[in-house]
Parts: C-alpha cells; structure tokens; sequence
C-alpha cells in the first residue's frame, strides 16, 4: 500500500505532497521557508490515515452533534455544521481542512512571510504583514482574486460539476473566498448545488453511488451533462445560487463569490471589487 | 417471476491506499488514479508513473511498462520481487503475479505477492555490551508500548518489537505506533525507542546505535575473561597486573588461567565481586553506561586493599581497561599501597590499542519475523498446507522482496529475513494495522502442478513487463540483491 510521499516539483521551488487521493502543491517565503516545508512534510505523513479512521462518520449527513477526533475532521465538522440545516456532509470541507490542517502545521514556529497549501484548487494561505496573494479563477471567464494581509479571508475554494467531487447543481465553476479553506469549500459545494433548474430535461442525473460506490452523496442524483440552456434559463439557475450565497454572505459565512454558468458570470459580495475582480490579465 | 437476475457487475476494493474503495467496473476511486477497468484495478494516471520512477531512481534499476523499450529480459538477471505487486482481495484469487522463469534449463514459477502480515515483528540485535535495560523490560515507542528486552547476545543487547498484540491487541494508538515503527525499522529509518527504567536507543538496521544521546562506535572483543585470555601474552613483561573491567565477567591477568600459563606472579590484587573461577569475576558493579558496560566512571571502586602477604609492593604497575578499549588507566601503587593514576607507557599503548582494533563495528540489525501461514497461501496454490509443506521441505523457495529468508521449522511459514538485503521501501501497511511485505515462492514448475497452483495464470517474465499486472505501473525490476543468480 501506498504511503504518503513528497517531493519537490521540477521548478525546485514548489513541494508536491502526494497520498491516495489527495494532492497538495505547496510554496513558501520567507527565511523559514525550510522549517515550514519539513513541518508540512511531518504532518502530512499520518493526514490520510487519520481520515479513514473516521471515514463513514465524515460521510454521513452533517448534524449539529456529531463529534470527530481527528483534527481533520474536527476542522470538517465545525465548517460544515455552520451551513446547517443545509444539507451536507463533512466531507465537503475534506480538501480544505486538509490544506488548513497543513498550513497551520508549517506557520507553527516558522518565520514565513507568505505560504499557501492548494489542495486541488482549495487553497489556504498565509499573509504576513504586507504581503498579497494573487490567484487566478479557473473558469471561462477567467477573473482574479487578490487578498492582501488586511482582509479577513485566508481560504479559496472551487466548486462545479465538471470537478472531481460531485455536484447536486450545473454551476460550471463556483469560486468562494471565505477565513479558511474548509468554510471556502462548503461553501462552494452548497452553491454549486443550488444554481440548478431542478426538473428540467437537458439536464441528466445519476445516483451518486453509481459513480463512486462509497460516494458521501448516496443515492442522491449528482449532475452528468448538461444539454442545451436559453439565456433565460442561465439566469434564473444564476439567481438561484447567487440567492443562496447572498444569505451566506448575509450569515457571514462567505466573503465573496464568482459563481459562473454557461459563460455567465455572477460576482457577489459586499467586499466584491476588493477580493474579486474581473481580471484584466485573464487571458494573458 | 422466471429467470434469475443477472448478478451486479463485481465491484472491486482497491488495496493502493489506505482509502479502501470499492469501485465499480469502468469507474475510478477517490483518487482519479485507480480504475477498475474489466475487473483489474488499473492504474490511470501517468503523472504518478512518472513521479514513481523519479521516486526509485539511485540504486535500483526500475522499469516500468511504460519505459521499457522492448529489449529481451535474461531471465536470470531479472528476479521480479513482490515490492509494489499489490495484492489480491480476496485471498483466494490467484497471486497478482505468477512468474515463469528458466533457471539453468528448469522451468520455475515464482509466485509473487504482497503479504498482509497480522502476526510479525522485529527482532532487533543491537551491538553493545552497555546495559540498555533488564530482559524482560518494556520498550516503548512515543510513550506507546511495542515490544520488549528480550535475552541478551553476545556482545549484543536484543529487542523483541512488535507482534500481534501490540498491532492490533492494544489501543487504537498502540498498534499505529507499533505499525510505524516496525515499517519504519524494515525500510532501514531510524526509530527512537526507550526502555522502561533503562536507555533510549536511537535503532536503523546496518548503523551504529545511539545510546542516550551517544554513538556507539564499537562492540567489545570478548567479555573481560575472553580479552585477558587473548592478549595476556602481549602484557607479559610490559605490566604486573592487567584488569579488564566488564559487565558480564571482569578478568584479572595474574589470577587467570591465561596468566598461570605464562607464569604471572601473584600482585595482592583484591576484585570487590563474586569470584567465578580464578581470575573472573560476575558482577563488580551495576550495569550502565560506564566502564566496559558497568555504571562505574572510577575502575578504582572495584578494587579492595592491596594484600602486601600475597605481592602487594610499592612500585607494582597495573593496566585497567574496558572490553572495547576505549577506556583504559595506568597506576603504579605508592608507598601505602594505593594505585596513584600515570599517563599510560608508550610500550602499553599499543596492546590497549590492539584491543580497540579488535573489536568490530557496533551495528543495529533488524530481522523481520512474520507467519506466511493464512490466507495468502490460497494465491499461491488451491490446496493451502501442500504449499506450507513444500517450503518445510525446501522445494519451494522463499523469498522476500528477493531477499533470502531463513524458515523456521515447525508448522506454518514462519520467516525470518534481515531487512538491509531487501530494496528499498520493501514494506508497507494497512490500516488494520498490520504490515504489507514482499514474498515471493520460487518451486519448479512441476512442483507448482502438482500442489494445485494456478497453472494456468502462470506467465512469462516478457508478458509481465510488457502487461504488467493488477496494479500494473507498479512493477519494478532490480537487481538481485544477493548478487549473482
């Protein structure tokens, strides 16, 4: 059996942290750079392991109760419970938490002026004083983030039915900015599942099961194609989402949202043109 | 109703990592990495193929399907090991990996799997003649117990690790700490342990110990006796009195049988111990980390007052010395009779050094004992205790990621290898816990036949590079360990 494995990308600058199913590329600066590589390398080692050990709980529908032992987990269960009575289950924070989890274990102690852990497009960082971090929206209409050391948030995250997890909507791409990584990927999750036209034809849907016999998702119908859509029809399943998120944003859950659907695209938050813009290098 | 229905496509659990899928056919697992693809677990992704070659390059000599460039393989400069071959679930399903090979014109079968081994642990030989704890104390791994001091060696304080009670009959806690100590100790990483009232020893096959914080660089010659009777010739003449300080018997050159020979007259020398036979005695002081594995820093505590009636005199030289050398004093006794410390003569310096010479490199080794006995034996053969006895017998050759094993007698395949012949990161883990080793059965075709093998998954060594198997990136091939063959 696999074990937990890194080892630094060609560049030389950025640490490829590889287990099973989870990916993290990692980079770092600052003069403990080293320090807070071989601390993310320490953690990362039993992260997987620690997971599995919970896996059915993390997997069941979020209640308010239930309590983890992991760290992980915990990290899973306290974002995903701040949704309630959305329906979710713990698992919708995984790739954030782990990459929150990861990032805390390399700032421990460590002098780094900026760090982030992306966990297959759910990323945690760390500002120091001064410092910004730019990123790019993977999406048609590519639009950027940038987050300096002022702002509150310290997680991004991105959600849609092309993506490896499985959607309930037909977001294309729901991009959130939120304080960490794990909140940002609930978030993004419960977005992407409220822009939907519940009933409508061109869109086809399969038990979750079907496609992963161990999917958190059950036998709920998870999104496989979507056919063809009016204007009209973008925009009402936009709204939905951008309804749904504006109350997120309104709970205070969320920071901002780039929520994107047929080439369409949706920026909501009061802090909006602060955090997410419409970037001018989009197709540079 | 008529007709049964058809049964579900066979779903499969992907044993890669510790996520355990099922994943249905024409699906993938969590990872996007593995598929079940017509009924095998395949790997998809070439990036992971590429970081594995990056990831086992040095030493080794890998080849993947992906690489191999269709040159013919000489059967006998390949031995496909188990490493990375997966294995099968359920036991019975044949071995991901049946190998045909001719070796020296006879047609072999090696049967090649990755073992799940409930029942194994280390046994751990570490070359000191310091006191690291009494037999039978408990030795603990962050604060969890693994395993125990078991009876020492010659020249060598042993640890038993592992087993099955501290994998899986102990806390949650103390069967993931034992599990990565024991993979740790087989893939040659270094493991901090500590004794219950004793040492903390910092253990990696093939290096030197670390006691307490020190390295230790070499493990005594003999015990005190056995260096006395070594070298009492070359102190004949040089020195009156020699005392070789030692934990487990201190010698005394003029009462020794060594020094009788030779004529050595007596010195008055009184050894505060239990006297064994003439000239060596048992327990002169505590074990530690002192004096030739004793507690004491002063050798002087070991002596008693100077017998003027049998030899004492003013003027009368002595050597004391630890069994590795690496201590020693010289003392002449002044007029009242007391040892008075002198630098050491040149003439002495090289019998002193010799004895340094003569000792050999402290080393931690570490065997890896496991029962081959359940269930595994099904992937080998329909007809389990054929298997078992045919190894008992040594038709079948057992191997361990190529590795030579030893097999005890008895019932079952209990075997035993030393970790530094096997490659790299040979071993892994399930989250049962319980460690994942490499072994591979090599038995003539014939043989394979006729104790029930799978004979007809048996495969040429070409197919299986060119095809691969159930995890089919995962081969690799290396040289043989042993050399040779």
């Amino acid at each position: 059996m696999q074990r937990a494995t890194g080892k630094m990308l060609p560049d030389g600058r950025r640490l490829h942290l590889h287990h099973g199913p989870i990916d993290l590329i990692i980079d770092v600066h600052g003069p403990g750079r080293s320090d807070a590589l071989a601390q993310a390398i320490a953690r990362f080692d039993t992260v997987l392991i620690e997971l599995t050990a919970e896996l059915e709980m993390l997997r069941s529908a979020t209640t308010p109760e239930t309590q983890f032992k992991g760290a992980i987990a915990a990290r899973m269960q306290r974002a995903a419970r701040m949704f309630l009575p959305t329906f979710s289950t713990p698992m919708a924070a995984v790739a954030g938490a782990v990459a929150d989890e990861i990032l805390a274990a390399m700032i421990r102690e460590t002098k780094v002026d900026k760090a982030y852990v992306n966990n297959g497009g759910d990323v945690a960082f760390h500002l120091g004083p001064g410092q910004k971090i730019d990123a790019a929206i993977a999406a048609a209409t590519a639009g950027r983030i940038t987050i300096d050391a002022s702002d509150l948030y310290r997680g991004i995250a991105t959600s849609g039915w092309r993506g490896r997890s499985h959607s309930l909507g037909i977001a294309d791409s729901v991009t959130v900015v939120a304080r960490d990584a794990a909140i940002a990927d609930v978030a993004a999750t419960l977005i992407a599942n409220a822009v939907d036209l519940p009933g409508h034809p061109s869109i086809t849907r399969v038990p979750a099961s079907e496609l992963f016999a161990d999917s958190d998702l059950g036998d709920r119908l998870v999104t496989t194609r979507v056919g063809d859509l009016t204007t009209a029809e973008v925009n009402h399943a936009l709204d939905r989402g951008a309804t749904f998120a504006l109350d997120l944003l309104n709970r205070g859950l969320i920071g901002g949202v780039a929520v994107e659907l047929n080439g369409q695209t949706r920026l909501i938050g009061a802090g909006i043109t602060k955090t997410i813009q419409q970037g001018s290098l989009a197709h540079a | 109703m008529t007709g049964k229905p058809q049964p579900a496509p066979e779903k499969l659990r992907c044993g890669a990592c510790p996520v355990l899928c099922y994943i249905a056919d024409g699906k993938t697992g969590a990872c996007d990495r593995y598929a079940n693809i017509n009924g095998q677990i395949l790997r998809c992704d070439p990036l992971t193929i590429l970081d594995r070659r990056i990831e086992h390059g040095g030493d080794l000599v890998p080849f993947l399907k992906a690489e191999w460039d269709g040159a013919p393989i000489n059967d006998n400069d390949v031995f496909v090991t188990a490493i990375g071959s997966g294995t099968t679930y359920p036991d019975y399903k044949p071995a991901p990996f049946i190998v045909s090979r001719e070796i020296d014109g006879v047609d072999f079968v090696t049967v090649v799997t990755e073992a799940i081994f409930s029942y194994c642990g280390v046994k751990v030989k570490i070359d000191t003649d310091r006191h690291l704890g009494a037999e039978g104390s408990i030795v603990r791994a962050q604060g969890e117990e693994i395993g125990h001091v078991m009876t020492s060696e010659y020249g060598s304080q042993m640890l038993s690790l592992g087993g099955v009670d501290h994998l899986t009959g102990g806390s949650k806690s103390e069967g993931r700490v034992t599990c990565d100590a024991l993979m740790n100790l087989c893939n040659k990483r270094a493991v901090e342990v500590t004794i219950d009232n004793g040492a903390t020893v910092m253990v990696q096959a093939g290096k030197a110990p670390i006691v307490d914080g020190k390295l230790e660089t070499r493990m005594r010659v003999g015990c005190g006796s056995a260096t006395i009777g070594m070298f009492a010739s070359q102190w004949r003449n040089l020195v009156d009195e020699v005392v070789v300080v030692d934990d487990h018997i201190t010698g005394v050159v003029s009462e020794h049988q060594a020094g009788k020979v030779l004529g050595w007259p007596e010195t008055g020398i009184r050894i505060i111990g239990r006297r064994s036979t003439p000239g060596r005695y048992f327990r002169v002081a505590e074990p530690g980390l002192g004096w030739g594995g004793t507690d004491i820093e002063d050798p002087l505590k070991i002596l008693g007052p100077w017998n003027p009636k049998k030899g004492a005199r003013a003027g009368l030289t002595m050597l004391m010395v630890s069994t590795t050398g690496e201590q020693f004093a010289y003392y002449v006794l002044d007029e009242n009779l007391e040892p008075r410390q002198h630098a050491l003569p040149t003439a002495l310096e090289a019998s002193v050094s010799l004895i340094e010479e003569n000792c050999e490199p402290s080393l931690c080794s570490v065997l890896f004992v496991g029962g081959a006995g359940g269930s595994l034996r099904s992937g080998v053969t329909s007809n389990p205790v054929k298997l078992t006895r045919s190894v008992q017998s040594l038709r079948t050759n057992v191997t361990c990621g190529g590795a030579p094993v030893y097999v005890w007698p008895g019932g079952g395949i209990t075997i035993m290898v030393d970790v530094t012949k096997t490659p790299e990161n040979s071993f892994g883990y399930v989250p049962t816990p319980a460690i994942v080793a490499p072994i591979e059965f090599t038995i003539p075709r014939q043989d394979y036949r006729n104790l029930g093998g799978h004979d007809d998954q048996v495969r040429s060594l070409r197919d299986i590079a060119r095809h691969g198997g159930e995890y089919s990136f995962d081969i690799r091939s290396i040289p043989s360990p042993r050399g040779g063959n």
